[in-house]
């Protein structure tokens, strides 16, 4: 053995203790918050319900097929039913809708601030993170207030004497979406930012001396290369609202049902734990398949030769 | 040959001449000015505390099938010049016109004009391929002389077994060439390049250096290149435009801007130069007696208008000095030796004469090649009576 080899040695031991040492408090937090709930709701998934909530440790897959079918009183026979595949579906499009609407919104807020002076980058930055120091709930029913039939935003419209009755602003999906694209916005605003910090805008310069339009130099030169930054935008915004629980409760005031409340009330007071715990998880299936596609999409777009 | 007598009687004109043969060439379309600056100013920020004047009253002209360099250190204005004649900054004063067509409020995509840029800015998101098509497409180009015109560009620079790739997969030579064939592929009438060898290393710029004149050469368009390295403008121009603190120095020939700098600035940023303050003496017609302090008296046949007593600057190049050991017919000196620093194709030595000190450079070989000296050595100095330029700005 070198000498060289003799130094290193207890060096590299050492080394490889402390990395293991590093990553122990992420994989417990993982394995505790993470893989442990999803494997508690995967397996109470395929449980019988208790009477006033609770399993009841009997393997079933009734939970799936209430999803899909409703069990007739009378002679216990399965009946296709699309009533909560409609739920799930509106949720898909509420989420949908919202990213669109935040990508609308953010790819201009979002470059404003990439191209202020580095004096100012910070104060718009603050400004867009501000409203979040308050709690999601106070600012939703802060919204809730505000588009009231009573609320300052339709008093302001009266006045203007456009309408003699209230605009309906609440209550309804309306009310949801801008609730969703106002709790999300800041997910796509920031990693949007980010890239456009990153973008290179000689390449704006190549396109229009190329004898590009600003039009065009933006669809084929500045979307493209923005592409990752798009894709985190829009699944960080994308995969909380699909599942968003207080949106949907408070703007919509509970009529309009999305997947999030139903799972909710599954385990609050329709006491079927199993069936919520499907639900989740097909809730989870749906979003895996959504990051899935849009990775695979992204690899493929990404590969060089 | 009409064209060709017009680049003999150009090649060295002044730009009076210039000027006249273009109010002539109106009739005669092949004699054209690529690009013409007049009354150029650039402001920044103006009217506000950090108002910053880049471009300082330039006029500039620019003939067609030249390859014309703006030459000058960071921070002297060259690249916004050459963003001014690109589109993509707005001039504060002044008149940019290429090829007859004032463009001065014209965007870039309006102007027959390319551009390579600094660091390439070659779109990463699309192959080599699609890079040199992108111009062509823009242009609504039929696709079959889309492709037809991307796999000559392609072989032009060498790079078609790497047409599909990404720029990311390239090399720094390699993504030059891109950029090159990406400019020339709309084929336009006047190419702008903004340093695209800076980001070379030193082997890959000198072979680009031949490339890229070869390049200018075959494919006639006019080339305007700005650049830090004055070796890199000396070997690929036809004129070179030398700017300092924003202000035009001198423009000309590589060997006028070498051989005979119109002031200290150019004479020194270009090649080095001995500066040696100097006194008028004695004026007798052409024939003018200079006292070098602390050297002596010399002759020297003079175009300037001199008066006795006045403060000139000698600008004398340190390989057009000769030394000896002797006092010769019109030595100076004597000078002594404090460094000898060996080049292998030369000596160079410093000397120190009064307050003075000189650089001198003895190629090896040759008669002057024999001599060699140690430091602590007496030398006198003696040079070709039209080697120094005599500077009075």
């Amino acid at each position: 053995m070198t000498a060289q080899a003799e130094l290193r040695s207890p060096f590299r031991v050492s080394k490889r203790l402390a990395f293991t040492g590093l990553l122990l408090p992420a994989v417990g937090v993982i394995t505790i918050f993470m893989i442990a709930p999803v494997a508690i709701v995967f397996v109470y998934s395929f449980l019988e319900p208790a009477r006033y909530g609770g399993v009841v440790w009997n393997f079933s897959v009734e939970g799936y097929l209430q999803i899909l079918f409703e069990r007739d009183f009378v002679d216990g026979s399965l009946q296709f039913s699309a009533d909560y595949l409609v739920i799930l579906w509106r949720s898909v499009f509420q989420a949908a809708i919202c990213t669109v609407l935040c990508l609308m919104i953010s790819v201009p807020t979002a470059y404003f601030i990439a191209t202020r002076s580095e004096r100012t980058k910070p104060i718009w930055i603050f400004l867009i993170t501000v409203p979040y120091w308050v709690n999601l709930l106070i600012r939703t029913i802060a919204l809730l207030f505000i588009l009231r039939d009573d609320g300052p935003l339709n008093k302001a419209i009266m006045m203007t004497g456009l309408t003699t009755s209230p605009l309906p602003l609440s209550y309804n999906n309306f009310a949801i979406g801008l609730g969703l694209v106002y709790s999300f916005l800041p997910f796509m605003v920031l990693p949007l930012y980010s890239a456009f910090e990153r973008f290179d805008f000689r390449l704006l310069e190549a396109a229009y001396d190329l004898y590009a339009s600003r039009r065009v130099a933006f669809f084929k030169i500045v979307l493209p290369v923005m592409r990752p930054g798009l894709i985190a935008g829009s699944l960080l915004v994308f995969i909380p609202s699909i599942g968003s629980y207080l949106a949907p409760d408070i703007l919509g005031g509970g009529k309009t049902l999305m997947i999030g409340n139903l799972i909710g009330t599954q385990f609050q007071g329709a006491h079927n734990w199993p069936f919520g715990a499907a639900l989740s998880m097909i809730l989870l299936t749906v979003t895996l398949i959504v990051l899935i596609w849009m990775a695979r999409r992204s690899a493929r777009k990404n590969t060089g030769y | 040959m009409v064209i060709a007598a017009f680049r003999r009687n150009t090649a060295l004109g002044s730009d009076e001449q210039v000027r006249v043969e273009r109010s002539s060439g109106e009739t005669a379309p092949a004699i054209q000015i690529a690009a013409e600056v007049t009354g150029l100013q650039k402001i920044y920020n103006p009217s506000t505390p950090q108002a910053f004047q880049a471009l300082k009253d330039i006029n500039l002209t620019i003939r067609s099938n030249e390859f014309f360099t703006l030459l000058g250190p960071s921070g002297c204005g060259k690249t916004t010049l050459l963003r001014i004649l690109g589109g993509f900054e707005a001039m504060t004063e002044g008149t940019c016109r290429i090829f007859g067509q004032d463009v001065s409020l014209l965007p870039p995509e309006a102007r027959p004009v390319n551009t390579v840029f600094q660091q390439y800015a070659l779109f990463p998101h699309m192959t080599v391929r699609r890079n040199i098509a992108f111009g062509l497409e823009m242009l609504g180009r039929p696709k079959s002389e889309v492709a037809s015109v991307v796999d000559r560009m392609l072989a032009l620079v060498s790079m078609t077994d790497y047409a599909d790739r990404k720029p990311d997969h390239l090399s720094g030579g390699q993504r030059q060439r891109v950029a090159l064939a990406r400019a020339l592929a709309p084929q336009p009438k006047l190419l702008l390049l903004d340093e695209p060898l800076s980001a070379l290393d030193l082997k890959l710029r000198q072979k680009m250096r031949l490339e890229l004149k070869a390049l200018q050469r075959e494919t006639g368009i006019t080339f305007i290149f700005v650049t830090h390295d004055q070796e890199e403008a000396l070997a690929m121009s036809d004129r070179v435009a030398v700017l300092s603190d924003g202000r035009l120095q001198q423009v000309g020939t590589p060997e006028e801007i070498y051989e005979q700098p119109q002031s200290r600035f150019v004479a020194d940023f270009i090649g080095e130069s001995n500066l040696l303050c100097a006194t008028v003496n004695r004026i007798d017609g052409a024939l003018v007696e200079f006292r070098l302090a602390g050297l002596g008296s010399v002759n020297l046949n003079c175009s300037e208008i001199l008066q006795v007593g006045q403060e000139v600057t000698l600008s004398i190049r340190p390989e057009r000095i000769a030394l000896s050991a002797v006092r010769g017919q019109c030595g100076l000196g004597p000078a002594v030796i404090f460094d000898r620093t060996y080049l292998g194709n030369a000596v160079e030595y410093h000397l120190r004469a009064g307050e003075q000190t000189l650089t001198v450079r003895s190629p090896r070989g040759g008669l002057r090649g024999l001599q060699d000296f140690a430091p602590g050595d007496s030398v006198f100095l003696a040079f070709e009576p039209n080697a120094p330029k005599v500077l009075t700005t």
